[in-house]
C-alpha cells in the first residue's frame, strides 16, 4: 500500500458566501473580541467588565450631547472613509488621507485669516471650499501622477506627504499664531465668524452630518453604477485587463485619486470652518490612518461603512468615558480598537478560505 | 558657529533608534511583508523594557542594581514584547493572509496605545509628580560608555561617546547586511520577496522565512524602542515621547533603497536632520524651524521618485512587497 504524505489542514479558496454568513462570521469575530477585550479588561484593571461595557454605551449615548458629538465624529471619520474608498478599489494604497485632510483644513483656514471681512461671507465660504477642495486634490494629484506614470510606491509616496502636509501646517500656526509666541491660531475670527458655515436647526454639528449622509449616498451611487465607479474596478482587477478594454488605466487612476484628495480637503474644511474653528497639527488626529481600516473592513461599501466607523467611533467615545470614570488611562480605547481590530481582521479568513482537516481513512482503500 | 562636535553626537543619537527600526523593516520587507506596524512596534519595545526593569528596581528596593540583571531584564522583555507584536502581524499576513497595510495601521494603534496604556499606569503605580517613570539606575547601566572617552578630546566626543546599544545597532545592521547579500539564507530570503512562488517552487518554505524575517525584524526594530527611552531619553518614559519616529524608520528604508549598511550613515544624518533646526540661527522667525523638520520627509519623497524613474532593478522594492502568499492561488 503505497503511502501519501497528506497536511493536517489544507486550505481551499471558497466561492463567494451568500451574504448572511458573510455578516455572521464578522459578527461573530466582533462578539468574540468584545469578550476577549473584557477580559483583558477585568485582568488589566480588576474592573467588572459587565460594568466597563455599560460605561463605553453610556459614553456614546448616555446624553443628548454625547449623542451628538459622537455623531460628529462618526460623519468625519466616516467621510474620510469614503473619500479613500474610490482609490483602495482600485488597489491604490492611499494612507495619505491624514495629510489630505490636514492640507484642506489648513487652505481653509488660509482663507478665513487672509481674506476674512474683506470680502462678502457668503463668497469666502465658496472661496474656502474651493481652496479646500484644490489643496486636498493636489495631494491626491501628486502620488497618483508617479503612480501612474512611473509605478511609484504610492503607500510610501502618500505616507510622506502626510508629514509635508503636516510640517507646512506647522509653519503657517506660527506664522498665524495669536497672541505671538502662543504657538496656536486659537478661535478664526472669533469675533465676526466670518468664514464660519452656518449652523442650521440650531445645532453646531447637523451640517457636517448632513453633507456626509449626502456624500454616503452620492459615493454608493457612484461607485455602484457610474461609468467611472465600473472602471475603477476594473483597474482594480487587473490593469491589463482595463487595458484591453479601452480604459486609460492613467487617467482612470489620476482622475480617481484627484477625487479622493478632494473629498478629503472637503472634511479638512469641514472640521475647520463647520466645527472646531481653528487648525491644529493634529486637527485630524490619525482619522486618515483608522478610515483605511473603516474603509477596507466594510469591503469599500459605502453603507456598510456607516456600520464599521460606527463601531470604531463607539469605541473611542467609550473608551474616554471609561477612562474618566475608571480614571484610567486615555490610550485604553486603542488598545480596544487594536483587538477588534485584529479579530476582524482574521475573521476575514475564514469568509475568503475554508479549512479542511486530514480526513482519517481508517476503513482502507 | 556651527558646534559639529555636540551636533554629531547628537545627530548619532537621535539616529540609532532609526537605525534599528529601519534594520529591522529591511529584514521584514525583504521577506515580502511591509509591516507598518513598526511605529507600534518600537513603542511595545520601549514599553516593555521599562516594565521589566521598572518591576526589578522596585523589587530591589533602594539597593544598588545587578549591572547584568539591570540590562538583561529589559532586553528581555523587550525582545519578548516586539516578538509577541510580530507574530500577531505574522499570523494575521502570513497564515490568514490578510491585508498588510490594514493589519500594520492596526498594529501601530494597538502598539501606541499599549504603550502609552502601561506607561499611564506605572506613573500611577509610581505615584510621581510629574507624567513620567523615571529610570536612572538603569538608564546609567545603559548609558554607560568607555571611561576614557571623554579624554579624547573631539575624536573620544564623535566616536565613542555612546552606550553599547548603538554600537550594538551598527552591528546588528552590518550582519543584515552581510546576511542579506552573502549567505545563502539571505539569497532565499531575498527570493521569498520577489517571487514567493518561485521560490515555492524552488524548495524553500516561504511561510518559514516570512515568519522569521518578520519576528527578527520586529525584536530589532523594539531594540530601537528601547534605546530611546534607556539612553536617548536617560530612562525617562513619557507618553508619546517616541513621536514618530516609527514612521521615519520606514522613510529610511526607502532612503536607503533597501540597504542595511547605508542605513548606518543615512540614520545618522536623518537624525541630523531631525535636529537641524536647534542648530540653525533663525532669529526671530521661529516658523521656520518647522520648514526645517520638514528635510527627512522630502528628501525621501525625492529619492523614491528618484529610485522609480531610474527603474535601476537592483534599486526597487521587492517585488512581492504587500502581497500576502497563497500556493494554490496561481
Amino acid at each position: 500500500m503505497e503511502k501519501q504524505k497528506q497536511p493536517l489542514l489544507s486550505i481551499a479558496k471558497r466561492e463567494a458566501l451568500p451574504w448572511y454568513k458573510n455578516w455572521l462570521i464578522r459578527g461573530g469575530a466582533i462578539l468574540l473580541a468584545l469578550v476577549f477585550c473584557g477580559i483583558i479588561t477585568m485582568l488589566l484593571t480588576g474592573l467588572n467588565p459587565v460594568e466597563v461595557f455599560r460605561t463605553l454605551f453610556y459614553g456614546a449615548f448616555g446624553t443628548n450631547r454625547k449623542i451628538w458629538v459622537t455623531a460628529q465624529n462618526l460623519a468625519i471619520l466616516l467621510g474620510i472613509s469614503l473619500a479613500v474608498t474610490p482609490a483602495f478599489k482600485m488597489r491604490f494604497w492611499n494612507i495619505g488621507a491624514e495629510g489630505q485632510v490636514l492640507i484642506g483644513s489648513l487652505a481653509c483656514a488660509a482663507c478665513m485669516i487672509t481674506l476674512g471681512d474683506k470680502i462678502p461671507n457668503g463668497l469666502l465660504i465658496l472661496i474656502s471650499l474651493l481652496a479646500s477642495l484644490l489643496a486636498g486634490a493636489l495631494w491626491g494629484f501628486l502620488p497618483a501622477f508617479f503612480k501612474a506614470h512611473w509605478e511609484t510606491n504610492e503607500t510610501l509616496f502618500t505616507l510622506m506627504m502626510n508629514y509635508i502636509a503636516m510640517q507646512l501646517a506647522a509653519y503657517f500656526i506660527i506664522v498665524w499664531e495669536v497672541p505671538k509666541g502662543s504657538g496656536k491660531i486659537g478661535v478664526i475670527n472669533q469675533s465676526t465668524n466670518a468664514g464660519w458655515l452656518p449652523v442650521i436647526g440650531g445645532q453646531r454639528y447637523l451640517l457636517t452630518i448632513l453633507v456626509i449622509a449626502i456624500l454616503t449616498g452620492v459615493m454608493y451611487i457612484y461607485l455602484q453604477y457610474s461609468k467611472h465607479g465600473y472602471e475603477i474596478s476594473v483597474v482594480g482587477e487587473s490593469h491589463r485587463t482595463a487595458s484591453y478594454a479601452g480604459i486609460k488605466v492613467t487617467r482612470v487612476i489620476i482622475r480617481t485619486m484627484v477625487l479622493s484628495g478632494a473629498i478629503c480637503g472637503m472634511v479638512g474644511m469641514l472640521l475647520v470652518s463647520a466645527t472646531d474653528h481653528t487648525l491644529t497639527t493634529t486637527l485630524v488626529d490619525g482619522r486618515g490612518f483608522t478610515a483605511v481600516m473603516v474603509s477596507w473592513l466594510a469591503k469599500f461599501n459605502p453603507i456598510g461603512m456607516i456600520f464599521t466607523s460606527l463601531l470604531l467611533v463607539v469605541l473611542e467615545r467609550g473608551a474616554t468615558e471609561i477612562s474618566s470614570v475608571f480614571s484610567l488611562n486615555h490610550s485604553f480605547a486603542d488598545i480596544l480598537t487594536g483587538i477588534i481590530l485584529f479579530f476582524i481582521i482574521g475573521s476575514d479568513f475564514f469568509v475568503n478560505y475554508t479549512v479542511h482537516f486530514r480526513k482519517n481513512r481508517k476503513e482502507g482503500k | 558657529m556651527f558646534d559639529i562636535v555636540s551636533f554629531i553626537p547628537r545627530a548619532v543619537m537621535q539616529g540609532t533608534p532609526l537605525l534599528f527600526g529601519s534594520t529591522g523593516e529591511i529584514l521584514t520587507e525583504k521577506s515580502g511583508n511591509l509591516n507598518l506596524g513598526i511605529p507600534g512596534i518600537m513603542y511595545v519595545g520601549a514599553i516593555s523594557g521599562v516594565i521589566g526593569s521598572f518591576f526589578y528596581e522596585q523589587s530591589v528596593a533602594g539597593q544598588p542594581l545587578n549591572g547584568f540583571l539591570a540590562i538583561a531584564i529589559p532586553m528581555v522583555c523587550s525582545l519578548l514584547g516586539s516578538l509577541l507584536m510580530g507574530l500577531i502581524y505574522c499570523f494575521l499576513t502570513v497564515t490568514l493572509r490578510a491585508n498588510q497595510n490594514v493589519t500594520g495601521l492596526a498594529m501601530t494603534t494597538f502598539g501606541v496605545g499599549f504603550g502609552n496604556f502601561f506607561g499611564g499606569s506605572l506613573i500611577k503605580l509610581a505615584n510621581a509628580d510629574v507624567p513620567s517613570v523615571a529610570l536612572p539606575a538603569t538608564s546609567a547601566f545603559f548609558s554607560k560608555h568607555l571611561p576614557f572617552a571623554a579624554n579624547l578630546g573631539w575624536f573620544g566626543k564623535i566616536f565613542l561617546n555612546y552606550g553599547f546599544l548603538a554600537y550594538l545597532a551598527v552591528i546588528i545592521a552590518l550582519l543584515a547586511s552581510y546576511m542579506l547579500n552573502r549567505t545563502r539564507p539571505g539569497l532565499h530570503l531575498r527570493s521569498v520577496g520577489e517571487g514567493p512562488a518561485t521560490a515555492d517552487a524552488a524548495g524553500i518554505n516561504v511561510t518559514a522565512y516570512k515568519y522569521i524575517a518578520t519576528c527578527v525584524g520586529s525584536m530589532i526594530a523594539g531594540l530601537g524602542g528601547l534605546y530611546y527611552v534607556m539612553d536617548y531619553a536617560c530612562g525617562v518614559w513619557s507618553n508619546n515621547a517616541f513621536g514618530d519616529r516609527g514612521w521615519l524608520a520606514i522613510a529610511l528604508v526607502i532612503f536607503t533603497i533597501w540597504r542595511p549598511n547605508v542605513s548606518i550613515l543615512a540614520s545618522m544624518l536623518f537624525g541630523g536632520l531631525y535636529i537641524l533646526y536647534l542648530y540653525i540661527p533663525t532669529g526671530s522667525h521661529m516658523e521656520v524651524k518647522e520648514l526645517y523638520k520638514m528635510l527627512p520627509y522630502v528628501i525621501t519623497l525625492v529619492v523614491l521618485i528618484i529610485v522609480s524613474l531610474r527603474k535601476k532593478r537592483e534599486d526597487q522594492p521587492p517585488a512581492s512587497l504587500g502581497l500576502s502568499y497563497f500556493r494554490e492561488e496561481r
